[in-house]
């Protein structure tokens, strides 16, 4: 991304103030959360939130919300359809000159890994083949968090959860959904975390001025699925962007940038060892197959990554 | 007003037409694909305004039905059977939105066995959703249905989805004459959608289908939900009166056939009641006193005038064309308890199941049914539930279990 087109050229020009209300009931060190606020504050309060089932679902409990602007919950698989509805819905009405331009809003999608990388994945499939104009914004903590971190799509391979508590972890891997969605050639795609907030701030901003779907995926590091302490979400996050466990990177017309490239790649382990689900990959002694594979497949990431022309 | 020989499905697609529908968001499935084929042309051509998107499934597409007359638009959609299912999560979450919208459903039996033809498993599924029923007999009436359905719908006193059914197959591809009201007359009846606080805009924040902590606050909307429908009974009856000073076509909320003098009535909904109607005449012509009594509406439920059209008969044959396994008859068991306790009730209420996945029901069964009632209501105990199936049916089954016996051996 080059500086002269963005307003945030350095920490000090993002904005002081949050937008999204305080003492919302996610948990303490929610690295959801932490994304939403610096999201939010660049797509201001002209957005219609539409949510899947989710942890974030409980930010509007009745008769409070923390937004400034709209909310529409719909269901877990389906949020993208909403979006849809809303979107034609306010075009059809401007159309008709029954909605002054200025009462436009933006039509946002806020789901959790669980609705992005498994049931609403259709939905969204279907928005991105619509050209919906849209974006979406799906906070990832890696597992079915509101209800105790069961593994999903996104749940990386090893990670203990509440469905996978054998010494090995989840069998599984990480479900690529940026790729995923890449390859529907939507506007833009691009991964975020809180924890880079200048980079975030860029890339929301870019987003906000493009037109057709808009794909984010924010990590999301998660206190109690995770099984850190609280303060630690935000060294977690920069750990998994240092290590290069979570790429930061866009597509744009199908060429994908990395954002930020870590010069001097932090070797895996000091982003696992922070974490009590992957605590059995040391104790009661080390797993060091396991542990090997992890950095192997991190390390060939980034070498395809040196590769690509 | 012209005259048109039209099909069931094109009758919907014109009530859409007529209705000057905002937002159509569609998904085909057979019987009901005709009518999204009819929108979608006639959007194409110019005929009508209007848009329409297809999504890619029927939960989808009633997602988006929700969300778009939430953002206050006309919204017209239309499935069948096994895409009713799909979307069943939404016709819940969409009726506890409050955003009123009119959906065909194009009755068609529910797997497993698989078919194509009709019963109403499918919309008696969708009970309790939330969203208002509107049972059609004939072509005219779907049409007719639509527009009330919209009234319904909008009206500020109800505000909920309303779905209008009809026999797929029967109705949906059988032509018949339809009266198709004047433009004029129908924005007259009809006049655009005033969303009042339905709407998301800027200057206006709001947030829609939040989540409640609580039993209280759960009771106190669904509560809503439930006096908004029954509401809808008195406004139905409002607007079914406009609808026939204007039109002159009535749309009661029940349809009471040769009922008056009767001393045995038939009580059936949808298109299969056609068959019941023709019995009633070859029954009356061999001086039978029987009639016939058809709920349109089943959501709200019109216990009242069920009652006053029973009062005082001797027996009901309960006629459903749905079955609820390990129970029986739908129709037959709301209307025991819109009867049970009323002094002048009919003293027998015998239950009938018949046209399952389209299966016939045939004049000799129609005069069988009455026969039996009324031998009942002699011997003055009600009879047990019978399952319409003749000697030959069976027969025809056993054959084809002996062919795909024979097959199998080979």
């Amino acid at each position: 991304m080059s500086g002269q087109e963005t307003i945030f050229q350095r920490m000090k020009d993002l904005p002081s103030t949050h937008l999204l209300g305080a003492g919302t009931p996610m948990c303490a060190g929610c690295g959801g959360l932490l994304a939403l606020h610096e999201i939010y504050d660049v797509l201001g309060e002209k957005t219609v939130f539409v949510n899947a089932a989710g942890c974030m679902t409980l930010l509007s409990v009745y008769p409070f919300t923390p937004f400034r602007g709209s909310w529409l919950y719909t269901s877990m698989a389906s949020a993208p359809a909403g979006a849809q509805g809303v979107r034609d819905a306010l075009d059809i009405l401007l159309n008709k000159k029954q909605l002054a331009p200025a009462e436009d809003l933006d039509v946002v999608v806020l789901t959790g890994d669980g609705a992005a990388y498994g049931m609403g994945l259709s939905s969204t499939s279907a928005a991105m083949e619509r050209n919906l104009n849209f974006i979406y914004l799906c906070y990832d903590n890696e597992g079915y968090g509101n209800t105790g971190q069961q593994y999903s799509a996104a749940t990386p391979h090893a990670a203990r959860t509440a469905t996978s508590k054998g010494a090995r972890g989840f069998a599984g891997y990480k479900k690529d959904l940026f790729a995923i969605w890449a390859a529907h050639k939507p506007a833009y795609v691009a991964t975020v975390i809180g924890s880079e907030p200048l980079d975030l701030a860029r890339k929301i901003e870019k987003a906000k001025r493009m037109k057709g779907p808009r794909m984010i995926i924010a990590l999301a590091p998660c206190p109690t699925g995770w099984d850190f302490d609280p303060q630690e979400s935000v060294k977690i996050g920069k750990l998994a962007v240092a290590t290069g466990v979570w790429p930061l990177k866009e597509d744009v017309d199908g060429t994908v940038t990395h954002t930020m490239i870590p010069r001097h790649r932090r070797p895996v382990e000091e982003y696992l060892t922070m974490q009590g689900r992957f605590a059995h990959l040391f104790h009661p002694q080390r797993n060091e197959p396991l542990l090997a594979e992890l950095q192997a497949s991190v390390d060939a990431y980034w070498a395809a990554v040196k590769e690509a022309p | 007003m012209a005259r048109m020989l039209l099909t069931g499905n094109g009758a919907a697609a014109w009530g859409a037409r007529l209705a000057k529908v905002d937002y159509v968001p569609a998904f085909p499935i057979t019987p009901q694909t005709e009518i999204i084929e009819s929108l979608a042309g006639w959007i194409e051509g110019g005929e009508m305004g209007g848009r329409l998107v297809t999504l890619e499934s029927e939960h989808s597409m009633i997602t988006a039905a929700g969300a778009a007359a939430a953002t206050g638009v006309r919204v017209f959609t239309a499935t069948s059977s096994q895409g009713l299912l799909y979307g069943m999560e939404m016709l819940y979450t969409a009726a506890g939105w409050r955003a009123p919208f009119v959906l065909v459903n194009v009755s068609r039996g529910l797997a497993a066995p698989i078919t194509l033809e009709p019963d109403h498993n499918d919309i008696l599924a969708a009970r309790d959703s939330g969203c208002l029923q509107l049972h059609c007999a004939t072509c005219q009436e779907v049409l007719d249905g639509t527009l009330l359905a919209f009234r319904l719908a909008e009206d500020p006193r109800v505000r909920l989805p309303v779905i209008v059914n009809l026999d797929g197959f029967y109705l949906s591809f059988t032509r018949e004459p339809v009266e198709l009201p004047e433009d004029a007359a129908v924005d007259a009846f009809l006049p655009p959608f005033d969303a009042g606080n339905i709407a998301f805009r800027a200057g206006m924040p709001t947030s829609q289908a939040v989540v409640v902590l609580g039993g209280s606050s759960y009771s106190y909307f669904r509560y809503e939900m439930h006096l908004a429908a029954l509401k809808a009974l008195d406004v139905y009856d409002e607007l079914a009166g406009e609808f026939a000073a204007r039109f002159g076509r009535s749309h009661d909320a029940i349809e009471a056939y040769r009922s008056d003098d009767a001393e045995v009535v038939f009580v059936m909904m949808g298109s299969f009641a056609t068959k019941a109607k023709a019995a009633v005449d070859r029954l009356r012509d061999a001086g039978r006193a029987v009639g016939l009594v058809r709920p349109r509406l089943l959501r709200p439920f019109p216990a009242e005038p069920l009652r006053r059209a029973l009062a005082g008969k001797r027996g009901a044959a309960v006629i459903d064309q749905n079955l609820s396994m390990g129970k029986g008859g739908v129709l037959h068991a709301e209307l025991a308890s819109a009867l049970y306790g009323q002094r002048d009730a009919p003293h027998v209420l015998a239950s009938f199941i018949g046209g399952l996945g389209g299966r016939d029901i045939t004049d000799e069964e129609f005069f069988d049914m009455a026969r039996i009632t009324r031998e009942a209501a002699d011997a003055g105990v009600s009879p047990p539930p019978k399952l319409l199936y003749t000697r030959d049916e069976l027969l025809q089954v056993r054959k084809l279990q002996a062919v795909a016996h024979v097959e199998r051996q080979q």
